[in-house]
Order: structure tokens, then C-alpha cells, then sequence
């Protein structure tokens, strides 16, 4: 009997859909993650936004999450959340943007956030995160800490985020260490800590004595601390995973934007645009500095501030490529937006060569 | 004390079509006492899992559009597997297919190329997974190399393959440097409104039928057979081992590239990293689910999507895990395969230590 009421409640609600009118609802809002949740990474860090999102807003939403759903495979993921009375749901890896749009035409009624894509629409959102803004303040942690100039980092796909990541990183450390090298092993996955891991020890192997990474698992931090090397965690404070070696963590914090998003949308304001917010937005931060002297440690904090408050720009003009010609200078004193988020070029002095 | 298997005299044809329901039924107590233990309801778990989707015309047809490539893979996969060769590469064979058949239209996007397209492109996939599939049958007629190795590593080949185009000479111009190309403009029509189901799925039956036809009504599919279960009576019989390496590679091959543009111009529209999902391994488990028959194929492609299906609703109506649907998924494989196992064999409790 339960069952049969359950469901005839979950038909009273797709069937409310149809007719707005009946409102009063709990406003369901839906997450697609490419990841686990317990990725302790980026999907992992998503989710904690989910979840400060139902604890700030209590009994007025109710959400819903869809984990490690394959990119090629998610349209249907989207579309059972949109026909199961989401009003709101945030897809939350590139790789989701066509089926995200292809969705949003059939349900021009629920409003659909993707994440780190640039294609918009009437019902379609944008929002992305300055990482790179973390990757430089890592840089210069890195430029200070290294004894053997040589920094691993372990990259994921070269997609303009994390080539402007790399770029970031390096520009970073070079302002406080001119010699410093970094060397690339691209692992072709978001989140695979057998791969991750492998890509750590070869990076460690040829004399890298801290790790970086664009990947999700804390494997890459953990083979560092079993070599008794530095690193840095990733997406979310990774800290208990490497106690001895971590630096810090560049945190994603989604979740001001997924409660200031619902917020529009149960006020009947929501609107598609884009959102790409840094440290003064609050959607990136930076996990506790370890492991260093104090002098470093302030160093690297002054960066961070001077970011946030925009005294300093990572890609602050003049930015000279790999073969040491000046890029055009589109922004104001600094490269802009467009240039960052399209970025498929290295800086001068990366000694990889861009898989193109 | 050990378990024993011995063979029973003679098994019913009955008795053999019921051990697969019988399974899918013991498979379905083992889930609910699982979800039981989790505090939820498995009435309600089952209305979700399997009796929503199952009575929804949404979900009827998202399961067929996810049964498909799985259906027309394992399908010319049996014809390996009959004859003992172990294509383990059918998920490169797929990306390689649709990689060979999205030529066409990622050339022809944005003119006005016409429908023509769409049967060119599927045969051109066709014909690449065929030629793909051509190096692990090559090598091992020419070389003894085992083509369990071959067929395997190439997927890794192929799937950088498609990274490469896709990030170098293939990429969307306006795609800000992602790894995608452009939207085809030639696409699968759709057959019914509202949903997904494109007209590719209809290829799946009709490949299963021409199966059945080839490998019980036709000289070649008698030599498919003999070769699996006796290879020295079909050597006697003058059927080239050679020739059936050969023959068996190219239907499998074909079949998985077909599936793979099927799939693109059916679902994705475009090509990008990882557009299979992992359907050329998948489609293993369901040509044995399937016992290498084709109705059999089709019950077991319907099955696996169900639970993929079923899974994501059990996501979002009831809040339960994704590890479930995987736990789930593992315990129905185990179930058929081990109610073949028991229609086949008795179990006896040995006691007494062998002299």
C-alpha cells in the first residue's frame, strides 16, 4: 500500500510540473557527477555543495545525485532527473554539455547549470571556477619549496582548464624561481588512482621532488608521501591522505553558488548566464599551508590575497609562450577571459610538448 | 568434505529455457533481502527497478536505444565465441567503426549532403571495424599470435586513436579547444515522439535474426559450430581453421563498427573521448547471458539495460546507492551462470577423502 502511494505521490508531482500552479512543493534539485562521490576529489567536493545546499535551505528543497555517470551516457541520466520533477538540475563535468542542451530543449520548463562548458541556452547556465587562480599560489609554494627545480604534474585531459592550470603554476613559480622546471605526464582520466599513481612515480622517478595534480584521486599525493616528497591535494583538502607532504589543497567550494542558485530559482528569478568566480567569489579556496616555513607560508598567503583582491592577476601581461614570443595582450594589463578559457598554448620555459 | 559436479543424464529442453527466469527470479529475492537489510523497501525497489521502467513507454524505449549497440556487438561476437576465438578487442573494433563511419558526416556537416549519408557512413563503419578486427585474425593465422592479447590491446590503440583526431585534425574550430568535433548534421531519425528511440535499434533484431538464419540453416554456420566443438571433426570435414579465423573476426568486426556508428549517429551526434562507455566488454557478458543464441542476446542486451535503467531510477526515487546497482548487476550474472551450471550438473557432498 506504501508503494502504491508512494507512487501515486511521485505522478502527483510530475503531473504538478505540467501545471505550475500547483506549487507548495519541495523544490527538487538534481546533481550529475562524472565521478564517485567518494572520489574525495572534484565530485566528491560537488557533493558537499549538494549537501550544504539541503542544509541551508532545509525543508524547502530536496536533491537528488546521479555518481559516475559515463559521458557518453548521460543524456538519459539528465533526462530521468528533468521527467522525475527536478526543477533544477546542475550536470557538473564538461563532457555533459551536448546531452545537457540536447535535454533542455525538451524541458524548457526546468532550468539545467553545466559546469565548466560554454555553450548556453534560454534554460541553460554556465558556471566554472578560476582554478588557476589556486594553481599560482601553488607555483610559488613550489618555486620556494623544491630542492631539485624538478615538479611533477600529473595532468588529466589538455583541455583549456587545465592548460591554463599548468600555465598558472608555472608562471607562478617561475616569479619566485627562475630555474625551476615542470615536467608533464598526462594520464588521459579524471579519476583513476591505479593511473594516477603511475603517472606520480614516473614523475618522481626523473627527479621531481614535488607532485601537482589535474586529477581527481588523492593516489598522486600518496605515492609522494611514500617517497617522503612534497605535493598538493586536489578539489578538496586531502590532507589526511599525506599529513607529511602536502603543502595544500586548491578546495572548490561550490556551495554559496548552488545555494545562491536555488535561492533564484525558489524566488522565481533565475536566469541563464555564466559564472566564473575565483577567490573573491568565494568558489575556490585554499586548504591550511603545511609543511613549510613560515616565511613561505606568508609568502604564499600574501599571493593569495593579493589575488583575491585583485592586485595580482596569474596571467598579468607580458605572458611569452613556449617559443618566447609575447601572446597578444587582449585584457585589461592581463590576457583575457576568452584567452584563458580557450588557452592551448604553453608558457615559455614548460618543457613538454602540448598533445594537440 | 568437497562439492562435487556431476553431469545429469538428460536435461529437458524445458528445464533449460527456465534456468534463466528461474535466476532472474533468484536474483531479484537476493536484491530485496539486500535492500531489506538497508532499511528500505524492496517492494518499492522493485516497483522502481524493474516495473516502472518496464511499463513506461519512455523506458521501454530507453532501454532499447541502451540495449542496442550491446545486442548488434554481441551478436557477431557469438560467431567467434562458437567457434572458441576470443575477440576481446570488440570495444576497439567500435570506436574504430565509428571513427570510419563519422568521416562522412563530419565532411559533410553544415553542406547539404542529403540523406545519403547516413547508409554510407553505416557501411563505411562496418567496414572499418571489419578491417580493424582484421589485425589480431591476421596475426594469428600468419603467426600463431593469440588473439585474446592482440584483439585486447588494440582497444587501447584505438581509443588514443579517437583522442588524437579528435583533439588534433578533427576538432570543433569553434569548440574553444575541446576534444569534440563538430554536430553531425546526418543523424538517425527518430521513431517515436517525445523519446530517444532512433532507427538504429532496429538494426539489433534484424542482425539477430540473420544470425540465427546463418548459423542454423547455412553450410558456413555448420562449420562455425564444428569448429568450436570439434575442431578435428571439422578439420576432417575440410573446414579450414584459417578460413574460419578469418571469417568469424570479419562478422564480429563488422558487427561492433556498425554498432559504433550506430550509436554516434543514433545517440551522441558528434565524436568525442569516450563514446562507448565500455559497450565492447559489456556485450561479452551478454552474448553468455544470451548463451550465444540470438533470441537469447536479446533477452540478455534487454536485461543489462534494464538494470542500468532501473539502477538510475532506484538513484533518484529511493536514494540508494550506485554500489547497489552494481552489486545487483554482478548477483544476476552470477545467478544465470550458475543456474546453467546446475541445470547441467547435479552437486554432491563428497564425504569420504578419495582413496
Amino acid at each position: 500500500m506504501k508503494t502504491v502511494l508512494k507512487i501515486a505521490g511521485a505522478l502527483a508531482i510530475v503531473a504538478g510540473l505540467a501545471a505550475p500552479a500547483a506549487a507548495a512543493d519541495k523544490l527538487k534539485v538534481g546533481f550529475v557527477y562524472v565521478g564517485p562521490i567518494g572520489d574525495f576529489g572534484y565530485s566528491y567536493q560537488h557533493n558537499q555543495g549538494r549537501l550544504a545546499l539541503e542544509k541551508a535551505l532545509g525543508e524547502k528543497v530536496e536533491t537528488t545525485y546521479l555518481e559516475n555517470v559515463p559521458e557518453a551516457d548521460s543524456e538519459r541520466a539528465i533526462e530521468q532527473l528533468a521527467r522525475t520533477g527536478h526543477k533544477l538540475i546542475f550536470t557538473t563535468s564538461f563532457g555533459f554539455m551536448e546531452p545537457t542542451l540536447k535535454v533542455a530543449k525538451k524541458y524548457p520548463n526546468v532550468f539545467f547549470e553545466h559546469a565548466t562548458g560554454y555553450k548556453r541556452d534560454k534554460n541553460v547556465a554556465t558556471y566554472s571556477a578560476k582554478f588557476h587562480e589556486g594553481r599560482y599560489v601553488q607555483g610559488v609554494i613550489a618555486g620556494k619549496m623544491t630542492k631539485s627545480n624538478v615538479i611533477g604534474y600529473v595532468a588529466s585531459f589538455p583541455i583549456p582548464e587545465v592548460v591554463s592550470g599548468i600555465n598558472s603554476f608555472m608562471l607562478g613559480a617561475q616569479s619566485v624561481n627562475p630555474n625551476i622546471k615542470v615536467k608533464i605526464v598526462w594520464a588521459n582520466t579524471w579519476f583513476d588512482p591505479g593511473k594516477e599513481a603511475d603517472a606520480a612515480k614516473a614523475l618522481l622517478d626523473q627527479g621531481a621532488d614535488i607532485i601537482t595534480q589535474h586529477t581527481d584521486s588523492p593516489a598522486p599525493l600518496q605515492q609522494a608521501e611514500a617517497r617522503g616528497k612534497l605535493a598538493f591535494g586536489q578539489a578538496s583538502d586531502m590532507i589526511r591522505f599525506a599529513p607529511k607532504s602536502i603543502l595544500t589543497s586548491i578546495v572548490d567550494h561550490w556551495d554559496d553558488y548552488y545555494i545562491a542558485r536555488t535561492k533564484l530559482v525558489l524566488d522565481g528569478k533565475w536566469k541563464s548566464e555564466d559564472t566564473w568566480g575565483g577567490f573573491a567569489a568565494n568558489m575556490v579556496n585554499m586548504a591550511p599551508f603545511t609543511n613549510m616555513p613560515d616565511d613561505v607560508k606568508k609568502m604564499a598567503e600574501d599571493t593569495e590575497q593579493a589575488i583575491k583582491s585583485g592586485k595580482l592577476n596569474p596571467f598579468k601581461c607580458p605572458v611569452y609562450d613556449q617559443e618566447g614570443k609575447e601572446v597578444p595582450c587582449k585584457g585589461n594589463g592581463a590576457l583575457s577571459d576568452e584567452q584563458v578559457l580557450g588557452m592551448n598554448f604553453y608558457v615559455k620555459g614548460i618543457d613538454d610538448k602540448l598533445p594537440k | 568434505m568437497r562439492l562435487e559436479l556431476v553431469p545429469r543424464g538428460d536435461v529437458s529442453p524445458w528445464a533449460r529455457a527456465l534456468a534463466p527466469v528461474a535466476a532472474v527470479v533468484a536474483a531479484i529475492l537476493i536484491g530485496g533481502l539486500v535492500v531489506a537489510l538497508m532499511g528500505r523497501s524492496p517492494l518499492a525497489a522493485f516497483q522502481v527497478y524493474f516495473v516502472d521502467t518496464l511499463s513506461e513507454d519512455w523506458g521501454l524505449q530507453e532501454m532499447a536505444v541502451k540495449a542496442t549497440p550491446l545486442l548488434i556487438i554481441a551478436v557477431g561476437l557469438s560467431f567467434c565465441f562458437r567457434a572458441s576465438l576470443w575477440n576481446i578487442g570488440a570495444e576497439g573494433q567500435f570506436i574504430i567503426g565509428a571513427l570510419v563511419g563519422g568521416i562522412l558526416p563530419l565532411y559533410t556537416a553544415g553542406t547539404e549532403a542529403g540523406a545519403w549519408v547516413i547508409p554510407a557512413a553505416m557501411v563505411l563503419g562496418a567496414l572499418g571495424g571489419l578491417a580493424y578486427a582484421m589485425i589480431p585474425a591476421l596475426l594469428r593465422v600468419a603467426f600463431g599470435v593469440s588473439e585474446i592479447l592482440t584483439s585486447l590491446m588494440l582497444v587501447y590503440v584505438a581509443d588514443l586513436t579517437l583522442d588524437y583526431l579528435v583533439r588534433g585534425p578533427w576538432k570543433d574550430p569553434k569548440g574553444f579547444n575541446f576534444p569534440q568535433t563538430v554536430n553531425f548534421d546526418a543523424t538517425l531519425p527518430y521513431l517515436a515522439e517525445g523519446g530517444r528511440l532512433h532507427a538504429g535499434v532496429l538494426v539489433g533484431p534484424a542482425l539477430a535474426l540473420l544470425a540465427w538464419f546463418v548459423i542454423s540453416r547455412t553450410l558456413f554456420g555448420f562449420g562455425v559450430r564444428v569448429a568450436g566443438e570439434a575442431p578435428k571433426a571439422a578439420r576432417f570435414a575440410g573446414f579450414s581453421a584459417n578460413r574460419m579465423v578469418i571469417a568469424a573476426f570479419a562478422i564480429s568486426g563488422a558487427a561492433a563498427g556498425l554498432a559504433g556508428i550506430v550509436e554516434v549517429l543514433g545517440q551522441i551526434g558528434q565524436l568525442k573521448p569516450g563514446i562507448s562507455s565500455g559497450y565492447g566488454f559489456t556485450a561479452i557478458t551478454v552474448a553468455f547471458l544470451g548463451r550465444l543464441h540470438p533470441l537469447g542476446m536479446i533477452f540478455g542486451a534487454l536485461v543489462v539495460a534494464l538494470t542500468v535503467i532501473g539502477g538510475e531510477s532506484a538513484q533518484i526515487a529511493l536514494k540508494l546507492p550506485l554500489d547497489l546497482t552494481r552489486a545487483f548487476q554482478g548477483v544476476l550474472l552470477m545467478c544465470v551462470l550458475a543456474a546453467d551450471a546446475l541445470v547441467s550438473y547435479r552437486v554432491r557432498l563428497v564425504t569420504v577423502a578419495r582413496a
